[in-house]
């Protein structure tokens, strides 16, 4: 009785300091946000709208146009990243000369910031120098891709599904080589095809490794940020304002406004929230989490 | 029909050989026993005749088709493998199913197969239970109606007993004998252990390095070891090698099987009593003559030299065998 006293009190001691820092940069600043998404804020003071602040700016128009933009970018970004990512993780997934090589080239766009990654879409989709303008639309094609209302949205997709892929691939291939090999011997010996021992034991196989990738990259897209302000801010007409970039606010009604910027943001994470639960809830049923 | 014959296999792996001019007769409906040592071969082997891999030389038959260049689901062949390769995310039965969707059975038809199958293995009440559900022996079932079900050709077994208890062990031997009656088809069954190969086997084909020791009937390979290395390695204690010169005149190797080996005043080989293990059916007395380590079994109710004392132990002519010292062959009697 009195050991395990003093294992609790040791370990409630270990636990300090992590839990100081839980509080002071993840509790303080959500009760903060929390607090500071019911007032609205002018250049030297700041009043309190209590949690109407949060019902009024959801059935905003600028929030509900963001919360469809996210949600496409989501939908765009989210299915053609973990086909492309699958898809090139089982080709790597073979035993062949120079297959290494080929792997790093893969994975190669983790190590890329967003910043460098948006740089290098914003010259490729330029309508004046930009290699996919050329191709897509012939040089000094105006509205450029990311100028045009019909566009802007799939080119910063591009972006986003072309940084991001590294990471699919990284973790379905770490996915992959979890499926014991005998599976496939079995399926094959049984008769099955490629197709349907992809159908049949890899996809079954990877469904925890699917799920920690499709709730990461649907996380990632709502709050990306980077690419939307280097390649668009925003635009064009509000085609590509985000949910974080209508927090961040620039040229918007949020701008210089702390209070209504932190109801926004505030509003992204039960978004967030709620999505992942339905994620989770909705997709671990189709998940097989082995013996 | 369905005799497996393999002509000159050879297989390497990255120059490594794996299997080296192989050239083996598997006939119609035989239980045919693949033995050896960890990387002997035997299962290269094995995955030669299933398809999973190319022989890097030499031709495989199946009947009287040669399938070198046959995909594995066109040779009509089963695998059953050590790990049983059940898909984890499917019931009973549609793991037993799997083999017949694949090839387009129809869904009535293919569940019937199924249920029969499970069934006629003790199943019947697993079919909605997941793999992870059932006991090490009731997967080891699930992968054996996954393999009869399709009712193949060749069955190629791949030490499937090798993650059951003991126990479990000795039961599924038994139904392995008597699944292999029923379903009248060539079995091949790779092994390392003995117990196995003795008592399933019709013939055993015992490996060694990548090559074919000895192939015949487990009594043969019992009571006429081709070489040192198969008298060392079927029988449980292994045959004792007694040096040059010691029971015999000659510069060959002269081996007794330890219940052959007799302890009496009027032998000629003195032993250095080391070790008495009492089994309860029987005693294992190990010791040394010279720098051999020697086993001799004798009956419990024989009396029991003590440990440290030295004995006269000795063996008929007829349980005496005779190898090359240099070959380490079996010399022609």
């Amino acid at each position: 009785m009195k050991r395990n006293r003093r294992d609790s009190g040791l370990a409630a001691l270990m636990l300090v300091p992590s839990g100081v820092i839980l509080l002071l940069f993840v509790v303080y600043p959500l009760i903060k946000a929390v607090w500071l998404g019911q007032q609205r804020c002018g250049v030297t003071k700041c009043t309190n709208n209590g949690f109407d602040q949060y019902l009024d700016a959801f059935r905003s128009n600028e929030f509900q146009d963001a919360l469809i933009v996210t949600a496409k970018y989501a939908l765009i970004t989210v299915p053609i990243g973990l086909v492309l990512g699958v898809a090139l993780a089982v080709l790597a997934d073979k035993y062949m000369r120079g297959v290494g090589i080929f792997r790093t080239i893969f994975s190669s766009t983790v190590a890329t910031s967003v910043a460098v990654a948006s740089v290098m879409w914003f010259f490729l989709l330029n309508p004046n120098v930009g290699v996919l303008s050329e191709w897509i639309g012939g040089i000094a094609k105006t509205p450029g891709l990311l100028q045009d209302p019909r566009s802007a949205l799939w080119a910063v997709s591009a972006s986003s599904i072309w940084a991001n892929l590294g990471f699919t691939f990284i973790v379905v291939t770490a996915g992959l080589q979890g499926v014991p090999k005998d599976l496939y011997e079995s399926a094959y010996v049984d008769g099955a095809g490629g197709f349907s021992r992809f159908t049949n034991v890899t996809l079954p196989m990877i469904s925890p490794t699917l799920l920690f990738a499709t709730v990461v990259l649907t996380t990632r897209a709502f709050q990306s940020f980077g690419e939307v302000d280097l390649l668009t801010e925003g635009g064009p007409l509000g085609k590509t304002t985000t949910l974080t970039y209508l927090a961040y606010g620039s040229g918007l009604p949020t701008s210089n406004d702390d209070g209504l910027r932190a109801t926004v943001s505030v509003l992204l994470f039960a978004v967030l929230l709620a999505l992942a639960l339905v994620q989770f809830r909705g997709l671990e049923k189709r998940v097989h989490y082995g013996n | 029909m369905a005799q497996v014959r393999l002509q000159n296999i050879t297989k390497q792996f990255d120059g490594v050989t794996a299997v080296e001019d192989i050239n083996l007769d598997i006939a119609d409906r035989e239980f045919m026993i693949l033995l050896g040592p960890s990387g002997c071969g035997k299962s290269t082997l094995l995955r030669i005749i299933a398809g999973l891999e190319d022989p890097t030389e030499g031709e495989v038959y199946i009947g009287d088709t040669m399938v070198n260049n046959v995909m594995p689901k066109q040779r009509d062949v089963a695998m059953v493998f050590q790990s049983y390769a059940l898909y984890p995310h499917k019931s009973v039965q549609d793991n037993i199913e799997f083999p017949l969707k694949v090839r387009k059975v129809p869904k009535a038809q293919r569940a019937a197969a199924a249920i029969e199958a499970a069934t006629s293995l003790g199943l019947g009440e697993y079919l909605d239970r997941k793999p992870g559900a059932l006991s090490g022996g009731q997967r080891q079932r699930v992968a054996l109606a996954r393999a009869i079900v399709r009712n193949p050709a060749v069955f190629c077994m791949d030490e499937p007993l090798s993650n059951l208890d003991a126990k479990l062990r000795g039961e599924t031997r038994a139904e392995l004998i008597a699944l292999h009656r029923r379903l009248n088809s060539t079995f091949v069954y790779v092994t390392h252990d003995q117990v196995e190969a003795m008592t399933m086997g019709t013939r055993i084909a015992v490996m060694s390095r990548g090559h074919l020791e000895q192939i015949g009937t487990p009594q043969e390979v019992y009571d006429k070891p081709s070489s040192v290395f198969v008298a060392q390695f079927v029988g449980m204690p292994p045959m004792n090698i007694l040096p040059a010169g010691s029971l015999e005149t000659g510069t060959h190797l002269v081996g007794v099987r330890p219940e052959h080996l007799r302890i009496s005043p009027d032998q000629p080989l003195s032993l250095q009593v080391q070790l008495v293990e009492q089994l309860g059916h029987e005693v294992h007395i190990t010791g040394s003559v010279g720098d051999r380590r020697v086993v001799i079994r004798q009956d419990s109710a024989a009396v029991m030299p003590a440990v440290g004392s030295v004995v006269q132990v000795g063996a008929a002519e007829n349980g005496r065998h005779r190898f090359d010292a240099v070959t380490e062959q079996r010399i022609a009697e």
